[in-house]
């Protein structure tokens, strides 16, 4: 298959890029473009009528300026008049301008049209599919109401080509999401129905596209479709076909086909019962999709596996959505179980997602609870925070009275390590269950409490209303929670005391005498914040009404400056107010003035309602109501089972909207998971014993496990690599210098520092090596987690599916002890000629401090050069071959070494090419040929060497037949004079 | 216990559809950016970084999707490039890896074991390439055949 060359067909536009690409600085960029962007107006200007070709490559010139990121204000006239060449290049290049910079001239809107009209007439297929993807990709009312009506006829008419027709289908699509009253219904609505029976399965994937909306507005217009859906996707499911993508090769992917289907399926209004046959048919082919998925895969390679569990996933969408065949739902769980368990991450991710829809069903909720093992596992043991996160969200759906009080417990030990972002969350949705399965008060009671002591300041002030509702409503709860309050006071020190106003409305215990409890309340006073200390001096007050023995010790307290002379209105007003009132009433009045709070009237949860603003304004349309189960327990009200829709964030919303601030009366904290941190930090006395730093957690995010396959992304040259490698830091400042003392050599010390010692032994024959490295623990200490990597950091110049170098490494052990040292393997294949060395990352933690160090890998094109001896005559013939330009390269630098001949000599075998004797007229000169070899392709090298003793200067020339390799070589080789 | 009926819950929205696609760099130069929504230019400039910042920070033992905004981003790394495709957070996850992975092997068959740069020459026909496999939000064609095909006849063409 002919391969595209670079910039072929506009040499000036590949030669503008190329300058942009060289230019050192943004000023000079610029200097650059404008340049550029005088030259093509002066030509625009120009008196001489410019051919297509020109205006072409000018136009091109001016949309790459415009994706750098330029403003473009000329241009657009001479785009527009590309639209009517008749050449396809030309007419290509117009219409991307157009679409990429849409303009609303309307004279121009006007010629852009009539271009449009012309194509869609053409009857050439080329040209029409791109007036129809320009109107699919601009998707303006303008051109909605030029083309509506046009489009429904191209895409029905019998002699449209398939390619015309699927871009006709989607074109029509988008013109009837942006503007559905100019789209007209009529006729071709049911021919547009039976082109599910095309044969192009690309077509067919059009057009559900285009029913699957058109649909929903208009269901009876396409009441048919359903059948035909049903029975094409039978087809696509039928036992004798095989799931995924390679059954088919390169060719159609059923997945698609069968998402969309699936999608179609779920938007239609449910199948009615007298519909019975096709829903029979409909679930004969779930079934079949879930036998399918059972079966052994017929490739290891994860792509095939993609595609077929793409397939699985709409198949257990559709089933939830139908929500009515116990049978396929508890199947459906059991399959999601395997993948709990999956070792791609992805999987795992999707298996608990989905499972959460499941839990809220009454058929498959118990199948769900069986794997709660796995799932608390999943929470304490997943790497990616999202899939902890949804872990937790899965617990929360399938918690009931049965399990209740394994999975708050679970929850709160994981809070106790839990990630900032997810803390919050965890925190209400602990909260909600606590309150919900409430068996006892005290299991309730010290569930909050040990809430409060793990999370902190993590506990909004939602939780802190909620509790007080409870405790306040409920008398018998009173006296538990003010006692355990008290007992638990010294170890919640320095959580932000707002632990304080729960006694403030509570009757205290018999268990403490007044004076006791008043001073352990006391004692806390000054660390409190003002709204807390406001709600303490009330709570002081009702002391000396129930208690009147503590009346002189508070008077005392409330006289005291502090409080009468507060700089805070408040406070200073409560301490003047209640000193007074202490003084001058008597007990009744105070009794009446003080009397006990009544019931709070029972609402809402104000945690409920916090999660719900938490997962954006439409997750909560589901939970509006927020019932009581009148058989519950009281302390049980105001919850009701909340489904898993809660982590979806709302469908509603568009991405501009989402930058729409909270409701009003909602605090801060609530605008969403972006302000998490922030409340963190400017929480009152943000306790930093409570799980690690940031930067702890973060770095420990981080540390991966030592590698136990080859690096995908370099071993696997073929197209099912995994995604690239783990992102490692820049190499350390000297990786460069490192790397050049073993262009010439293959064995010493790559790296030492006080801690550790990296030795390097290395062989290479042809395009393959090996290198054994040793690392040394020079402390006499165990290094723990260690971990080395090779990663290729891919340049620009890296081919996307696979990298030049491939490296396979072996698992080290994770500790070093103290004075060891571990040998690691890395066998080596250079596939293509390459220009930057892979990076060493190494990763270990000494003395519980992580370290992480990236080096260059001494992996250098040269240690792949195989001399070759060649006679006089050979060499030169060879050296005229390869004249031209950009084949050699050639250096002029001063000696860094003193210039001895020998030294020089061992340095050029060192580099890898034989050393030609008899070659060069001047015996002073060195003369050196070689052959790079790697497995795509090989590099005849030939080189030579001029040591100008008087000077101290050298002159290196390298001719090779790929020019980034003699420029490389060059470089690597004129370092080591 | 009470339950909802799930069909209730699944709400779905208008229609799924691609919000857009980008390939960046590590580094965060943009090598296509695909918009199927109206976004003005800031806009599109913000999301680009977002997108980067949110993409970059994961490793590979990560998932290939990360939430985003209202949506979600399903994302994967070819060498140093990220493809990322931004949907409705009730789309197939795996179905756009797929597409990704599809779009990649028929650009890696197209310019012959492509690399970054020739994305930056053929910025033009990265767009060709495109419109030819997703359009107007959704998926055009998923055959590598009939793709590189049409591609190979339109290279052909003057």
């Amino acid at each position: 298959m002919p391969a595209v060359s670079k910039g072929d067909g506009m040499r000036g536009l590949a030669v503008f890029i190329s300058d942009i690409r060289n230019c050192k600085s943004k000023e000079a960029e610029i200097k650059r473009i404008n340049k550029e962007l005088a030259n093509i107006r002066s030509k625009f200007k120009g008196d001489k009528a410019l051919d297509g070709y020109s205006k072409k490559k000018y136009v091109c010139k001016l949309l790459f300026i415009f994706l750098l990121g330029h403003d473009i204000d000329f241009g657009h006239m001479e785009a527009v008049n590309l639209l009517s060449s008749n050449k396809y290049t030309e007419k290509q290049i117009g219409y991307l301008f157009i679409s990429v910079l849409v303009n609303s001239n309307s004279e121009l809107i006007r010629l852009i049209n009539n271009a449009i009209k012309n194509d869609l007439a053409s009857r050439n297929p080329t040209f029409m599919c791109l007036a129809l993807h320009c109107i699919a990709n601009v998707g303006s009312r303008e051109m909605g109401e030029a083309f509506a009506a046009d489009i429904p006829r191209i895409l029905v008419a019998g002699d449209s080509m398939d390619s015309v027709k699927q871009s006709a289908a989607l074109c029509l699509l988008r013109l009837y999401k942006a503007s559905p009253d100019l789209v007209p219904m009529g006729e071709w609505t049911a021919r547009v129905v039976h082109l599910l029976n095309d044969q192009h399965m690309g077509v067919v994937t059009a057009a559900v596209s285009l029913i699957t909306c058109l649909c929903k507005k208009n269901p009876d217009d396409f009441k048919t479709c359903i059948s035909l859906a049903v029975s094409r996707l039978s087809r696509v499911g039928t036992p004798s076909s095989s799931l995924g993508r390679q059954e088919l090769g390169h060719g159609h992917h059923p997945s698609w086909f069968a998402r969309r289907a699936g999608h179609s399926a779920r938007c239609v209004p449910f199948i009615s019962p007298e519909d019975a046959a096709v829903k029979g048919r409909l679930v004969e082919c779930l079934e079949t999709v879930l036998n399918k998925a059972q079966e052994p895969p017929k490739s290891k390679k994860v792509q095939h596996s993609n595609a077929k569990n793409a397939i699985l996933f709409e198949t257990i969408s559709l089933i939830i959505h139908y929500d009515s065949e116990p049978n396929l739902l508890v199947r459906a769980c059991n399959q999601l179980g395997q993948f709990l368990q999956h070792r791609e991450t992805n999987l795992r991710y999707l298996a608990l997602e989905s499972m959460c829809t499941l839990a809220s069903s009454e058929f498959s909720h118990e199948a769900v609870k069986t794997h709660i093992d796995t799932v608390i596992n999943a929470l304490k043991t997943e790497r990616d925070v999202s899939v902890r996160q949804r872990a937790a969200d899965l617990l929360y759906a399938m918690c009931d009275r049965s399990n209740a009080k394994q999975i708050v417990s679970e929850m709160l030990r994981y809070l106790e390590t839990a990630d900032y972002a997810i803390r919050e969350e965890i925190v209400l949705k602990v909260a909600i269950l606590a309150e919900k399965y409430a068996v006892d008060y005290s299991w309730y009671v010290d569930t909050i409490l040990n809430l409060i002591r793990i999370a902190g300041d993590y506990v909004s002030e939602e939780v802190w209303y909620r509790v007080l509702q409870i405790v306040t409503n409920r008398d018998d709860v009173q006296g538990y929670a003010a006692k355990t309050v008290f007992e638990v006071r010294a170890p919640l020190e320095g959580v932000s005391g707002r632990g304080q106003w729960s006694l403030a409305p509570l009757t205290p215990t018999p268990a403490h005498s007044p004076p006791v409890q008043f001073s352990l309340l006391h004692s806390k006073f000054h660390l409190c914040s003002v709204a807390t200390r406001a709600l303490l001096l009330s709570t002081y007050i009702k002391f000396i009404n129930l208690f009147p023995e503590t009346k002189a010790t508070i008077q005392a307290v409330l006289r005291a400056g502090s409080q009468l002379r507060n700089a805070d209105v408040e406070l200073q007003q409560r301490a003047v107010e209640y000193l007074t009132l202490s003084s001058v009433a008597s007990t009744d009045v105070l009794a009446t003035v003080l009397e006990e709070m009544p019931p709070f009237p029972e609402r809402e949860s104000s945690i409920l309602a916090k999660l719900k603003r938490k997962k954006g304004p439409g997750a909560g349309s589901a939970l509006d109501d927020g019932r009581r189960d009148p058989s519950s327990n009281d302390i049980n009200g105001g919850v009701e089972p909340t489904p898993s829709t809660v982590s979806t964030p709302s469908p509603s919303a568009d991405l501009l909207g989402l930058r729409a601030a909270p409701p009003p009366a909602a605090p801060p904290a609530s605008a969403g998971a972006g302000n998490l941190l922030v409340d963190v930090f400017d929480g009152p006395a943000a306790q930093p014993s409570l799980g690690p730093t940031p930067e702890e957690a973060f770095l420990s995010e981080l540390e991966p496990p030592a590698p136990e396959s080859p690096m995908a992304l370099l071993a696997d040259p073929a197209p099912a690599a995994d995604p690239g490698p783990e992102d490692i830091g820049p190499p350390i400042p000297e990786a460069d210098e490192l790397l050049n003392k073993f262009v010439c050599k293959n064995n010493g010390v790559l790296f030492e520092n006080q801690l550790l010692q990296i030795g390097v032994k290395s062989e290479f024959r042809q395009n393959l090596g090996r290198m054994y490295l040793f690392y040394g623990n020079k402390t006499s200490v165990q290094f723990q987690n260690f971990s080395p990597t090779v990663v290729h950091p891919g340049d620009l110049q890296t081919h996307i599916l696979s990298g030049p170098l491939a490296v396979q490494t072996k698992r080290v052990a994770a500790q070093v002890d103290g004075g060891a040292q571990v040998q690691q393997v890395l066998n080596i294949e250079c596939l293509r000629d390459f220009l930057t060395p892979p990076l060493l990352s190494v990763r270990f933690r000494y003395g519980g401090a992580p370290q992480a160090l990236t080096l260059k890998l001494p992996v250098t094109i040269n240690k792949f050069f195989q001399p070759t001896e060649m006679a006089a005559q050979d060499f030169f013939q060879r050296w005229k071959q390869l004249s031209l330009p950009q084949q050699e390269a050639q250096k002029i630098f001063k000696a860094n070494h003193p210039m001895d001949a020998e030294v020089t000599k061992a340095k050029l075998l060192g580099f890898g090419s034989a050393l030609l004797d008899n070659v060069d007229p001047n015996p002073e000169n060195f003369v050196g040929a070689g052959i790079i070899q790697t497995k795509a392709l090989q590099v005849g090298c030939l080189l030579r060497l001029e040591p100008n003793a008087q000077a101290q200067m050298y002159r290196l020339t390298l001719r090779t037949s790929k020019e980034p390799v003699s420029r490389h070589l060059c470089e690597l080789l004129a370092q080591q004079f | 216990m009470r339950l909802k009926r799930l069909g209730e819950l699944c709400k779905r929205r208008e229609g799924l559809e691609i919000r857009f696609i980008l390939i960046q760099n590590r580094a965060g130069k943009t090598r296509l950016a695909k918009w199927y929504m109206q976004f003005d230019d800031d806009e599109k400039q913000k999301l680009i970084e977002e997108v980067h910042a949110v993409v970059t920070v994961r490793d590979a033992k990560h998932t290939n999707f990360v939430e985003f905004r209202n949506f979600k981003i399903i994302y994967r790394r070819y060498a140093g490039l990220y493809f990322c495709i931004c949907v409705d957070v009730n789309d197939n996850n795996l179905a756009y890896l797929e597409a990704i992975h599809n779009f990649v092997e028929v650009l890696n068959e197209y310019f012959h074991n492509v690399c970054e740069l020739d994305l930056v020459f053929n910025f033009y026909k990265v767009y060709t390439v495109v419109d030819e496999m997703f359009l107007a939000g959704e998926i055009r064609e998923t055959s590598q055949t009939k793709v590189l095909k049409q591609l190979l006849m339109l290279q052909s063409l003057e």
